[in-house]
């Protein structure tokens, strides 16, 4: 009895060293891209040993992104398309899920692969043929065009999503509300919108988390300053022969800013959005 | 009669006004460039030559088999396949390693998910660019783990050398992953009935014996689609080896859909179809398969 006590101390022990390794491993490329941007001169920042903690902590390669570069704007942007497919994507999606959750009519099955393929195609074989399309409607290097495409990317993920949230609600409810007289459409509204909130935090958290890291199409579609998004002036900054460390971690460490409040408030629903299609069946 | 045939048709319009927007913008934004996309891979389309586009049938596809030194299209199969088989291996085993360890919920538990689980919501780009930094040849912190721990005697440059700057993006792309996993089976494994282990424990089987006769049975199906997801997912990541390796040194760490990505930023259009065409072509194929192969031994038991 007391054997098998030790043995489940030991046990529990091991689990915990276990588990914290895990978590210094996870963490440690955070820590030391921070630890970079803090470093306020080259010598301290390439030198060899590494010397971990920035002798004098400094913002200057913060400083140098925003005012020297154009980091401010970028961010603006990238929060523009980010939040607008976050409100579209996740409205149409809405719409259509319902319908597939609640209705049997001929061309489901086609409709659902017809989603399902759109996730196999590689950006990269639409990226040419798009580009020619986009500059003869002349929507190259416009804003609007990337929320659009960004709209385009996440409606499938929040059909398939809210519709597996919409499966989960009984229809008995909205029956209710059609027999006080509810038309479809309000009764969608009033009665299951509400219920599927989860949902839709989810949807919405995955299209701003997906848009605000999309990098290809951003690249080929903007090339002026003023609309570049994140992704696309860090880019410019990794293609140069000679990357600048410091100002490059600033620019990564800011980057983080906006997934990191997503993660500290909204977490719980990113776990049960991912989880909820496959975990459900 | 006549208002049941009315409400019918009410019914239809109001399905069909619901889904436009979610099918009218991808046909429009996917669908269609596909399909002009897939005409380019028969196509001689160069835009460095615009005035000369043709048919050239299966031209491009001839160019990318082409048996010649110069060709690094069968390095660039091969490296996919190190690249999906080995980060795949990696982030399986140890997601569900970590998954075991965290199904019984303990203080924190909840806090310990939200951190391990971040990296998954940073773009492979991001990491790319983290890793970078890390594998750095003359600076970078690794080398200095390694040094320091006498492991090697001289900082090594990881991502300029051609033996290991696939692996060093392997080693990212393991890191990257293992969240996804971890989280889906963390989320399984909670919700498998504590009902079937007590059972065992009557029966007197061991923790080995339960993890393979009731814990890999009732996750089944979310172990079958989480490794086909990722498998898809892999394949289709170039990002992070966009941000860490650019493919180099000289196109070593190139995987197939990095290696197309650069043919589009060179222009050659008609080539880069051709290349997409065969992955579009590789994931229905294996989806398939592997749908058909799991489903089979789905019935069998």
């Amino acid at each position: 009895m007391v054997k098998r006590k030790t043995k489940k101390k030991i046990g529990k022990t091991l689990k915990f060293i276990a588990l914290a390794f895990n978590l210094v491993l996870v963490l440690f490329p955070f820590v030391w891209m921070l630890l970079t941007s803090l470093k306020g001169t080259q010598g301290e920042i390439y030198a060899f040993p590494v010397t971990y903690l920035p002798k004098k902590p400094s913002l200057v390669n913060y400083s140098s992104m925003l005012w020297k570069g154009n980091f401010g704007r970028y961010m603006i942007n990238s929060l523009i398309v980010s939040i607008t497919p976050a409100v579209f994507a996740v409205f149409f999606g809405v719409l259509a899920g319902y319908v597939i959750s609640r209705y049997k009519f001929r061309m489901k099955g086609p409709l659902l692969l017809f989603f399902l393929i759109t996730q196999m195609i590689p950006t990269f074989i639409t990226l040419a043929p798009l580009y020619q399309m986009l500059s003869k409607w002349n929507m190259i290097n416009k804003l609007s065009t990337l929320c659009l495409l960004y709209t385009n990317m996440m409606i499938p993920f929040s059909v398939v999503t809210l519709r597996s949230f919409f499966d989960g609600v009984p229809v008995s409810i909205e029956e209710a509300a059609w027999i006080d007289g509810c038309s479809r459409t309000k009764a969608l509204f009033m009665v299951s919108i509400p219920v599927v909130k989860p949902g839709i935090a989810a949807a919405s958290i995955f299209a701003f988390i997906n848009s605000w890291n999309e990098l290809f199409m951003a690249i080929m579609f903007i090339d002026v300053d003023k609309y570049k998004t994140i992704p696309v002036g860090l880019n410019a900054l990794i293609l140069k022969y000679d990357i600048r460390w410091g100002e490059m971690a600033a620019g990564t460490v800011m980057s983080l800013i906006p997934t990191m409040i997503l993660f500290a408030f909204a977490q719980k629903y990113m776990i049960e959005g991912l989880t909820a299609g496959s975990v459900k069946g | 009669m006549k208002s049941k045939l009315r409400l019918k048709q009410r019914k239809n319009l109001f399905i069909f006004f619901m889904l436009l927007p979610a099918v009218v913008i991808p046909l429009i934004f996917t669908y269609y460039p596909m399909i002009v996309g897939s005409k380019m891979a028969f196509q001689s389309y160069n835009l460095m030559n615009i005035k000369n586009i043709k048919w050239i049938g299966l031209g491009n596809f001839a160019k990318l088999f082409e048996r010649s030194t110069s060709n690094s299209f069968y390095t660039t199969m091969w490296n996919t396949v190190k690249w999906v088989g080995i980060s795949l291996f990696f982030q399986f085993t140890v997601g569900f390693a970590l998954a075991l360890l965290l199904k019984k919920k303990f203080k924190g538990s909840a806090v310990y998910q939200g951190l391990i689980f971040f990296p998954w919501a940073v773009s492979g780009f991001i990491i790319g660019i983290m890793w970078r930094w890390m594998f750095n040849g003359t600076s970078g912190v690794i080398n200095d783990i390694l040094v320091r721990f006498h492991l090697i005697e001289q900082p090594i440059g990881w991502l300029s050398e051609k033996s290991t700057s696939l692996l060093s993006a392997i080693i990212a792309n393991i890191w990257y992953g293992i969240p996804f996993f971890t989280i889906m089976i963390t989320a399984a494994l909670r919700g498998v009935p504590e009902e079937l282990y007590e059972a065992c424990d009557v029966d007197g089987a061991n923790s080995l014996k339960k993890f393979i006769y009731v814990t890999v049975p009732s996750i089944r199906s979310v172990l079958v689609l989480t490794v086909m997801m990722r498998i898809i997912w892999i394949f289709n990541f170039p990002d992070l080896i966009y941000s860490m390796t650019q493919g180099g040194p000289a196109g070593s760490s190139n995987i197939i859909t990095s290696y197309m990505m650069q043919l589009v930023q060179s222009l050659d259009y008609g080539l880069a179809s051709a290349v997409g065409l065969l992955v579009i072509l590789f994931l229905i194929i294996f989806t398939v398969l592997y749908l058909t192969a799991t489903r089979f031994a789905n019935s069998e038991d």
